[in-house]
This record gives C-alpha cells, sequence and structure tokens, in this order.
C-alpha cells in the first residue's frame, strides 16, 4: 500500500477510533445520573479504598529515597537543606499523582478490564442488555467515577505519606531536626502545587477506568481476549497518564 | 396483522464463515416457534441478531412492521425474557439477585427475593441455593437458574436458548412442562431453540429448520412428521448422515 494512503487509513482509523472512545466516555459519565448509590458506593471501595496501601507503599519508599537523592545530590552546592521543601514540591506536583496513578494503573485498569471482559465473554453484558440495563450505566459510569473521585483522594495521602516518608529519613539518617524538617515542608509549599496535583490525580483516574472500561467492554473472544483486553488496558492507561502528565504540566506551570 | 417478529433477508458473516444467508424468518403474536438445527448453524447467532446484539451484514429485523432499533427495542425488551445457551448468570451478584435482577427495580428488595425464590421453585431449585453465587452451581443448575430469571417479570415475549441441554431426562421433561405451561398464558410469543425433540414436540406451535444459514422447512409442528424434507427426516429420527454439508453453509 502507498505511503500516502497508509498514513490517510491510519489517521482515519485513529481519528475514528478517538470519536469513539470519546462517546463511550461521554456516554458513560452521563449514565451515573439517576444516580445508583449502592453501585457507585461498591466502585468506590473497591477502586479507591482497597488501592490504599499500595499507593501509600509506594509514596513513603519515594519520598524517602527522593530525600535521600536531594541530600546528596544538593550537598554538591552546598544546598543539603532545601530537602523538606524539594521532597515536598516534588511528591505534591509529581511524583505522588503520577506513580500513585501509574500503581492504580497496575491494580485497577487490569482488574476492571478484566471483570468486564470476562462479562463480556460470557454474555452476562448482552444479558443485561435483555433485561432493559444500559451496560454502559451499570458497569461503566459507576466505575469511571469512583476512580474519578477516588484517585485525587489517594493522591492526597500519597503526598502526605510521600512527605512522612522524607521526613523519617531525614530526621533519622541525615540528621535534620524535627520540627524544622516539618515547618520548612510547609514553608515553601504554594496551594496550587496541591490542587494542581490533585487535578491530575482525577485526570489520571479517569484515565485508568476508562481504559478498563473500554478494554473490557470490547474484549475479544474467550479467555485470550480477557488477557489481551487486560494488557492493553494496563499499558494503555500507563502510557495515556504519562502523557496526560506531560501535557498538564505545561498547562498548569508554564 | 403484522407478525411480532420479521427477519426479512438476514446476511451475517464472521470472517469467510457465512452463518446466516439472506433468512427470512416470521414470529407471529402468541405463537411457540422452535427453531431446530445442525450444531453451528447459527441458531444462537439468529437469536442474537434479532435483539441487535449481533449486527448483521444486511438484511434486517422488524418488530410489529418497525426496525428493530431505539425506543422499539427498548420496548421490545422491556417485556422480554432471556435463557442464554450458556446461561450467562452475573457471577458478582448471588442467585436470588440474578433472577430478581428485573424485579428488584419494581418492588422492595423483600418481595423481589420471594418471587425470585418462587421462580427458583418452579425451576426446582431450593431456596438454599438463593445465596449461592453461580460458581457455586452446577451446569444444570446455571441453566435452570437462567431460566427461572428469564421468566422472572413475567414478560410477553422469550426466547430459550437450548432449555434442556444439560439436564437429566426428568429434569428436562419438568422443564419442558413448564415452557408449555408459560406458553399457554395468554399472549406469551416465544423462540426456543433445540436439539431436543421432546421439547419440540411439547413446546412447538410452529418448528423452523435452520441449514446452510437459511431455513430450510417451516411448518406446523403437526406436520413436520410426514414432511418430504430428507434432512428434516433424518434429524427427526437421529440418523447418522455425513456431516460436510453442515461445515460450509451458504
Ligand atoms: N463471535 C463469533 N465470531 C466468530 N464466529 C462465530 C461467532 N459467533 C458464532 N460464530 C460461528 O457461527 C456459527 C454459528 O454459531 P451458533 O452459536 O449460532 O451455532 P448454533 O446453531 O447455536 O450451534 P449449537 O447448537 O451448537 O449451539 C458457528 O460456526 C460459530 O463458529
Ligand atoms: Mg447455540
Amino acid at each position: 500500500m502507498n505511503p500516502v494512503r497508509l498514513t490517510g487509513r491510519l489517521a482515519l482509523a485513529a481519528t475514528g477510533g478517538t470519536g469513539r472512545i470519546a462517546i463511550f466516555a461521554g456516554r458513560g459519565l452521563a449514565g451515573i445520573l439517576p444516580l445508583q448509590a449502592g453501585l457507585l458506593f461498591r466502585q468506590i471501595i473497591q477502586i479507591g479504598w482497597l488501592s490504599l496501601p499500595v499507593v501509600g507503599l509506594t509514596a513513603l519508599f519515594t519520598g524517602a529515597a527522593l530525600a535521600l537523592q536531594i541530600h546528596s545530590g544538593g550537598e554538591r552546592f552546598q544546598a543539603s537543606d532545601v530537602v523538606p521543601a524539594i521532597v515536598a514540591i516534588g511528591m505534591v506536583r509529581e511524583l505522588g499523582p503520577v506513580l500513585g496513578g501509574l500503581m492504580v494503573a497496575a491494580r485497577v485498569a487490569s482488574a476492571i478490564a478484566a471483570e468486564l471482559g470476562t462479562m463480556r465473554v460470557t454474555e452476562q453484558i448482552d444479558a443485561l442488555v435483555t433485561l432493559s440495563t444500559d451496560p454502559l450505566k451499570w458497569l461503566v459510569a459507576p466505575r469511571l467515577w469512583a476512580a474519578v473521585l477516588t484517585v485525587p483522594i489517594l493522591v492526597g495521602v500519597g503526598d502526605l505519606v510521600g512527605i512522612m516518608g522524607g521526613w523519617l529519613v531525614g530526621v533519622n539518617a541525615l540528621g535534620f531536626n524535627s520540627a524544622t524538617y516539618i515547618a520548612n515542608s510547609w514553608a515553601y509549599l504554594e496551594s496550587w502545587d496541591v490542587i494542581s496535583g490533585l487535578i491530575k490525580g482525577a485526570a489520571f483516574g479517569f484515565l485508568v477506568a476508562l481504559s478498563g472500561c473500554w478494554f473490557g467492554m470490547n474484549a475479544g473472544l474467550g479467555a485470550a481476549g480477557v488477557g489481551r483486553a487486560t494488557t492493553n488496558a494496563v499499558v494503555v492507561a500507563s502510557v495515556a497518564i504519562l502523557a496526560a502528565n506531560f501535557i498538564l504540566t505545561g498547562l498548569f506551570f508554564r | 396483522m403484522s407478525a411480532l417478529i420479521s427477519v426479512r433477508g438476514a446476511r451475517k458473516s464472521f470472517g469467510s464463515k457465512q452463518v446466516l444467508a439472506g433468512l427470512d424468518l416470521d414470529l407471529a403474536e402468541g405463537e411457540s416457534l422452535v427453531v431446530i438445527g445442525g450444531s453451528g448453524s447459527g441458531k444462537s447467532v439468529l437469536l442474537r441478531a434479532i435483539l441487535g446484539l449481533e449486527t448483521l451484514d444486511s438484511g434486517q429485523v422488524l418488530c410489529r412492521a418497525k426496525p428493530m432499533q431505539g425506543r422499539v427495542r427498548d420496548d421490545f425488551m422491556d417485556s422480554f425474557g432471556m435463557l442464554f445457551q450458556n446461561a450467562a448468570l452475573f457471577d458478582s451478584l448471588p442467585i436470588w439477585r440474578n433472577v430478581a435482577f428485573r424485579l428488584l427495580g419494581r418492588m422492595p428488595a423483600a418481595k423481589a427475593r420471594a418471587l425470585a425464590i418462587e421462580k427458583l421453585d418452579r425451576v426446582g431449585l431450593g431456596p438454599e441455593v438463593a445465596d449461592l453465587f453461580p460458581a457455586e452451581l452446577s451446569g444444570g443448575m446455571r441453566k435452570r437458574a437462567g431460566l427461572a430469571r428469564a421468566i422472572a417479570a413475567s414478560p410477553k415475549v422469550i426466547f430459550f436458548d437450548e432449555p434442556t441441554t444439560g439436564l437429566d431426562p426428568i429434569r428436562a421433561a419438568t422443564i419442558n412442562e413448564l415452557i408449555r405451561s408459560i406458553l399457554d398464558e395468554s399472549g406469551v410469543s416465544a423462540i426456543t431453540i433445540t436439539h431436543d425433540m421432546t421439547s419440540v414436540r411439547t413446546i412447538a406451535d410452529r418448528v423452523a429448520l435452520l441449514d446452510h444459514g437459511q431455513i430450510r422447512w417451516q411448518g406446523p409442528v403437526a406436520r413436520m412428521d410426514d414432511a418430504k424434507d430428507d434432512y428434516l427426516r433424518d434429524f427427526i429420527a437421529g440418523r447418522a448422515r455425513p456431516m460436510a454439508r453442515n461445515t460450509e453453509p451458504g
């Protein structure tokens, strides 16, 4: 096939696909009304609450490692006392949302894709339709909203735990005074640093749930189809998070 | 009067394999149609296509002379029930919530549960299965729970995809009687797929034989036995015949 035609085909496929995903996402978000609180609550537990341990541990170790890095790096230009401020800003603006988002992608995008994919291949989604129930309302909407609502909270918790990880290392290994460390963490932090990170969290949560739902609902046949859906959901969610992070950072801090 | 469901010139291929080859079929209001045909001949695909779960390559499905889409399809679904070939119970819900799925939006949970347990009883499942999950049931039990779900909200149109497959002969006979009694209630229309000739004779008003992606023979169940069609005769008698014809429809 000639390259021009191939490019055209690819572009058409990409825009067509994007259009379909956008419609899917829009209908999924709109499908939350009328609110079925039970369904939403269940997903908030599944997506938010059960992700707390993994997000917390990730943040703890990241904050701790960051403190070590900044300290040894900062020593080169006699600036090792910036550790608390840099750890706080780095966690809150960047590492909290991105690593939290990636961990949620690993845990949640895969789980959603596997569950919905299995429902697809065992005709449970078709059965929903024959019971006058819109799968977008029943399955997709609660997952999208639960992720959008809970991932910012996870990010907030991750921010705190990460700063605490830095503090633990700072106080116990780097010789910081505990009160000074805490004071310096807050001193240079602006509210927009935190809020921008939480907005990123909401966006990443949306991407994770959307990826899981999209690949799950469109899973191919059999166990292999579900496997492929799961892999694709995690890969696409992770790449989308990193790309969206770049774009949002550019929008927020340029 | 126009038929409840009309399929017109339905074509459907998967890759190079043509499953429906310009198929025409009608279901009259209040009628019980049984579709028979070789394994893999496209019976389940036909039901899915009627419901819009499978998009046709060409041809159309009409519901009372209107295309089965949008509001027409939504209205149709509101008084519809389906038993899927593999039951398709919701894994994440206990059996009673599966059976009561449609009822739960319409009445208090306690009442829906009581009704679900009553429907389970009609398909020979005791109240002890109500709180089990689908994965904890045998294949035949799942099938019967799926049947209970299909009939729970007293639908006006029901599709049964192999209701007795995987059941012991006594259970199968009970289910046939149950389906017959549901169909005798006024105004219920049904399409049943089965390989079980006892089912055919118990349930059917009219029989259609699917072959090569088309309806090869159809007529009242009473005329089935003196039909001239030799494939149908072999089918009824359960006689072996060369199967090559069944691998390349159309
Ligand atoms: N999603 C699909 N993708 C590819 N091929 C399919 C798909 N669904 C069905 N087929 C093919 O269509 C044909 C008809 O399938 P269908 O399930 O309708 O058979 P059936 O008549 O119900 O058979 P059985 O009596 O064994 O249930 C089969 O050859 C099957 O391989
Ligand atoms: Mg079948």
